[in-house]
Parts: C-alpha cells; structure tokens; sequence
C-alpha cells in the first residue's frame, strides 16, 4: 500500500442541465468547484493560479494608473454581436484607453441569480475570457454572489481595469478649445438598436449588429500618429448627444454638428424612424469621439479609417465659443436646433 | 432611408421656404396654428422655423396627448397603482407628467406601484393574460389615433374572457378642442390671439377624415389645411394657407392626400362608436372644462371601465399658479413668456405638462430652439 491519500472521485459540473443555486455563492466547495472548472479555466493566466484573495501585481514604471469600473445589466444576456460577457470586457477596456491609457489587468465580479443555467454561464464566461485574450488584457481577480431567485436578473457583471497612462499624455474632456475638430469613428447607434430591436422582436431581415468592441488599439495607433488629440471619449449610454453635451460643458465650448455628415447604418436609421427614437441619443459600445486640433483632422481621420474599426469614422462638426455650452446642429433639412442632453430614460438597461 | 429622406429634403424645403417668401404679402403677417404636437416636434426638430419669414410665425396648439391630461386624472392613475394594486400600463410620456404631492406614475413606480410602459394597448392585453391573478388596467391617452386600438383591446379582452383587464379611459376629441381655442376669447372677443388658420392634424385626420373641419373654415372662416408630420408637408401647408389667407378664401385642403380622405376610417370610427360614447364633459389641461370632448366606456362593455370597476372617482385639481401651460396650450403664450421655464421647469423636472413630451410646445422650444432665447 502506499501512502497516499486516494483523492476522492468529484463528479465535475453538469453544465449542459446544471443550474446555479444557493451553494455556489456560499463559500463551500461547490463554490471552489465553480470557481475552479468555470471560471479560473477560462480566465487562466499567472495572476488568477496565484489562488489568493487578490492578485499580486508588478508596480509598472513611470506614467499614472488609470482605474475605471463599470457594471453591466444588459437585457437580454445574448444579443446579435455580442453578449454580457464580451460586452463587460470592452466596455471597462475602453473606458480605461479613452483616458490615453494602455490597459493592464481586470477585475470581473459577477451576482448570479439561483436557477441561472450553467450553460448559459459558460457561454458567457467563455465569449469574457476570448474578449480579454483578444484584447491582451488579463482577468486577473474575481469574486462570486449568488441571490435567490426573483432577486437578480440572471447575471450582472461588474468589471474593474487598471492601466498605465505615459508621461506627456494629458486627456481630458476640459480641453476643446473653439476651432477644433469634432470626429467618430464610424456609424451611431448600433449597439443600442440590436440590443432594442432584440427586445421587442422587431425581427428585421438582417439583424442590427452590436458594434461591442475594445478600442485600446485604435486608440494606440491615434496616440502614436503624433496628431493633437485633445479629447476622447466612448459614446455609450445616451449616445453621442450626451458626450458631446459632458465635453461642451467641461470645456466651456459650444459645438456644431452637421447632420448630414453623421454615419448611421440604413438599418439603424429605419428602426430609430419606427420606434421614435434619435440615433444621436442610442448607445455605441465600440466606438470614438475624437476632439483634434483642426489642423490635424486630417491626418487623424486616415489613422482611424485605417484601423480595422475606423473605417466609417467621419468629421461630424466643430468646437465654437459659446457662453452656454449649447451643442447645436444644423439639420439636413437646412433649419438648426439645440442637440439636448438626454432627458429620462431612452433605452433601459443597455449595457 | 427610401419614402423617408425624400420628405426631409433641404433642396425642396429650401424652394418651399423661397415660394412662401414671394408668397406672403410683406405689408401683413401671418399666424397659423399647427394643432398637433407632431407637428410642433417637426417644425422644432427640423428647424422649419429658420426656413420662414419673419412675418409668417406658427403657433403651438393644444395638440400633444400628454400635455392636455389634467392632473387630476394622472391621480387617479396612480391610486390605482399605489392604492388598488394593480398594474398599471401605459404610454412611455405619460409615465413623466406632473401629478399632485409631487408624484408622477414615474414616482409612483420607484414607491412600489407596478407601473409598466407598454407600446401598444395589445401588450397590455397580454400583461393581462400573463398575469391572471392581478387585475391589469391601460391608462388609455390620446386623441383620435390612439382610440381605435383602445376599442379593439377592449374587444379583445372580452373575446378572451378576461375578467382582470379594464381601461381608465382618458380619450380626447380633436374638434371639441380647435372649437374651444376659436371660441376663446382672447381669439373671438378680444383678438390677443391672432390667428389665421390651422395646420389640421395628420394622423387623427387619416382616422376622422378632413369633413369635421368643414365647419371650423365656413363658420369662423379659418382656412384648414390638413398636412403630414414631415418637415417638407408643413411647409407645404404653410405655403397652401398663406395663399388661402392671400386669395380671401377659408376652406379644408388636404396636404396629406396620401393618407387622408374626406370621411376617413370607417372601419376604425364604427369600432370607436362600439365601444365608446361621448362625457358630457370633459377636464382638459389648460382648456378647463370642455363639453362632449372626451370618450368614456359605452355600459355594455362596463365590466372593463376601471372608473366603475375601482374606488377611484376624479377629483379636479388646480395646476401649479405660476405655471403657464393653459395659456401656452391655448396660444395666448409662448413657453418663453412662463417665468417657470428653463428655470424651476425643464425636461428634467417638469412642472408642467408641455415640459413632459418631446411633442409639448414647452418641451421642443427647451430641447431644440432656446439657442435663440439668447441671440
């Protein structure tokens, strides 16, 4: 005989009919199993096999951290183009870049509503850990809950990235100054009409695709070009409209778009027409406001449409002095009018 | 977008905008009013206004759904949620109007009541199968256009058996309401209100027809024209009344004769006629009393009037002193001249109704046009 202990037979997760329940969230081991056979071989990477409570990291020389969070209830879970998952890796992915920062690691906590399948969990786990490997920004610590049923909504997903940005970037939406450029990346409202038009089962022909995607490269590419960014930012909730109205307002600007020059999808526009909505308002999950020095609108619209992810992007207005902060724009229809803040709730529970 | 942008034009409106320059007489002016909040929403949206010359100005009219609902009625409302216990559903805007002790459905919703947003009243219907244990009552708003498929839940309901549906029924009548603005006398008596003509409404018109106008253009001698909600149909119409006013003449032309014939829909006016019957009055936002202007459930559909199903009677209910959306839904004020607006009253925090709908006149000037306020 010898003298090891037999490991004792543990049956391993059903995750084709298994369904989440109070036990996974409890600490036990069947937390640990969870842990173990879902989320650590699909997140893996050095940090997470360290096994302890928080992930112990390299301090990275010179620059400034950059911390962002962003929580995710996003209904429903699966969406053409995207899902929770993905979704919850670039939308704190981008946050972090918009800022001139290279990302670094993240954090992913997720609130698990008893009766969640497991299948439904792996999907979403899996589509995570391809979008932070795609990325290369690693999963690098976590953390599980479980509410009772009627409690939750499936699952909610809270992401937290660290990045570095270097010396000498400095952006911020305080520094339009009157004269610049105003450009996107590509076309507005995609994320926000696939999520919607899901919902309501407006069943088009071809589906609207979520435009979820990190924007970190671009981003590097914008940087590296030289050209003088002043401002970046991710339009997500309450669509380009609502970013516009922040930076105008922190830098004291007003702002005029033209909106012939706004790239919409045909699909997107229609299904904006049909249920009354303004794509300047909807959200994007994958795309880039850009405020640039007038003189180098130029070159930075060819970096962006040379990134697989900039082919649309446009120059859509400029920055003008305006005592009230007002975003205007001047109407295809040749009349003009104040381009709002967003007012209530257009689109609940988007991203 | 096709059968969309051709209507949205700026080559054709900037034409338009030139043949309604050499059309209006320099040595007059000219003020229409366009009834509907749809077209209120086009004209601000799309800048119509800039198009115009000076001497020809639209008026605001009382025609937005949400902004002619008395607080009295958003009450009722919301005691059903909070006190009754039932869910509630209703229009998106409506959720936003001002009700009494500060509340809206909005609040009332975030205080427990199980207030649901629905697009269309079938959805409601289907709330109502989904949840046979709660009683599910539509807080029916509208005018003309959102009364048809109000009738039709009703039938449905009542195809089905449902015991646990019923309707607060909120309808308004469109020609109660241009009679009220031309009886008014700040329009009759005192002439504040100049007013020259009317933009007749689109969707109500494709329901009622352009017929019920007939009376308004011989009798108070007020020319109609009855336009789409599309930037390039307002100005259209705008050119048809200016030359009307012009020629000395006061009749109904119809601008959206791709939707609107002169005795409308039959089918949906017949269905509306099952199912309802005209109040003996009517309390309106801003027009106070009207009589025969709003809808109430016929008693052979009784069982699901929510007004006799729930202990919850209309109790009138005086809108905040300072605020001026009677006058502004009559036209006798522009949302400028309220000392409320843009200050203690914004989108955010309506205090009035024509804050609340993008289709309110007080709602489009903030969100679009007070850029000019400061020029």
């Amino acid at each position: 005989m010898s003298g090891e202990v037999k490991r004792g037979y543990v049956r391993p997760l059903d995750i084709k009919h298994g369904r989440i329940d109070l036990s996974h969230g409890s600490g036990g081991r069947a937390m640990a199993q969870l842990i173990e056979e879902l989320f650590a071989a699909a997140f893996d990477n050095e940090y997470l096999r360290q096994g302890n409570d928080g992930a112990l990291l390299p301090v990275p020389s010179g620059g400034r951290l950059v911390m962002a969070a962003d929580a995710h209830v996003v209904s429903p879970l699966f969406f053409p183009g995207g899902d929770i998952g993905c979704l919850s890796v670039h939308g704190t992915i981008n946050d972090v870049a918009v800022m001139g920062a290279k990302p670094l690691w993240l954090s992913a906590s997720f609130i698990l509503e008893e009766g969640f399948p497991l299948a439904d969990l792996k999907r979403i786990v899996d589509s995570m850990a391809a979008a932070a490997k795609e990325a290369g920004v690693p999963v690098v610590t976590g953390d599980t809950k479980v509410v009772e049923q009627g409690k939750g909504d499936g699952v909610f997903i809270t992401t937290t990235g660290v990045g570095i940005v270097p010396e000498g970037v400095n952006l911020s939406g305080d520094q339009a100054r009157p004269g610049d450029s105003i450009l996107v990346s590509g076309t507005l409202g995609d994320h926000g009409m696939a999520i919607m038009a899901e919902r309501e089962s407006l069943g088009f022909s071809a589906p609207i695709q979520s435009d979820t995607a990190a924007l970190h490269g671009m981003i590097a590419d914008l940087l590296a070009s030289g050209v003088a960014v002043r401002v970046l930012r991710d339009p997500t909730r309450g669509g380009l409209a609502t970013t516009l109205n922040e930076i105008a307002r922190q830098s004291k600007v007003g702002m005029m778009l033209q909106e012939k020059a706004l790239p919409v999808n045909p699909e997107v526009a229609a299904a904006c027409e049909f249920l009354g909505l303004d794509p300047l308002y909807v959200a994007n999950e994958g795309k880039l406001v850009v405020i640039v020095a007038p003189e180098d609108e130029e070159k930075a619209l060819a970096v962006l449409r040379a990134h697989p992810l900039g082919q649309r992007a446009a120059t859509v207005g400029s920055v003008h002095e305006d005592a009230h902060h007002f975003v205007q724009m001047t109407t295809a229809f040749g009349g003009r009018r104040i381009v709002d803040w967003l007012t209530g709730e257009q689109l609940p529970r988007i991203c | 977008m096709k059968y969309i942008d051709e209507f949205r034009d700026g080559e054709l409106a900037k034409g338009l905008g030139l043949a309604i320059r050499q059309a209006a007489d320099p040595a007059r002016s000219y003020h229409f009013m366009e009834f509907c909040g749809g077209h209120t929403h086009a004209i601000s949206r799309y800048g119509v206004s800039d198009l115009l010359p000076d001497n020809v100005r639209m008026i605001h009219g009382p025609g937005c759904p949400v902004c002619v609902l008395p607080v009295g009625r958003v009450d009722m409302a919301i005691r059903l949620a909070l006190e009754c216990g039932v869910i509630l559903c209703t229009y998106g805007d409506t959720l936003r109007v001002p009700a009494s002790d500060s509340l809206s459905l909005m609040k009332a919703k975030a205080r427990g009541g199980d207030i649901r947003m629905v697009y269309s009243s079938a959805d409601a219907v289907k709330l109502a199968q989904a949840n046979p244990e709660k009683q599910v009552v539509f807080f029916a708003i509208g005018f003309e256009t959102t009364t048809p498929p109000t009738a039709v839940a009703i039938k449905q309901a009542q195809a089905l058996g449902l015991s646990n549906f019923s309707v607060l029924c909120c309808h308004v009548l469109t020609p109660s309401a241009i009679s009220n603005i031309l009886e008014s006398p700040e329009v009759r008596q005192w002439g504040t209100v100049p007013l020259d003509g009317f933009i007749g409404p689109a969707h109500v018109s494709t329901i009622i027809g352009s017929r019920p106008y007939e009376f308004f253009a011989e009798e108070y001698r007020k020319p109609v024209v009855i336009a789409g909600f599309e930037p390039l149909d307002v100005m259209q119409a705008i050119l048809m009344l200016v030359k009307q006013v012009n020629e000395g003449r006061a009749v109904v032309e119809n601008e959206f004769a791709r939707a609107v014939t002169r005795d409308g829909n039959l089918k949906a006016q017949n269905l509306v006629a099952e199912v309802f019957e005209l109040r003996r009055q009517f309390e309106w936002r801003g027009l106070n009393v009207v009589p025969y202007s709003g809808l109430r459930i016929r008693k052979e559909f009784a069982g699901f009037d929510a007004e006799k199903r729930f202990p919850v009677a209309y109790v009138s209910v005086a809108d905040n002193k300072a605020c001026e959306c009677g006058a502004i839904l009559r036209g006798v004020k522009k949302p400028q001249d309220c000392k409320l607006f843009g200050t203690v009253c914004t989108p955010e925090n309506p205090v009035g109704s024509c804050m609340v709908s993008s289709e309110g006149a007080c709602a489009a000037h903030y969100t679009y046009g007070r850029y000019k306020d400061f020029q």
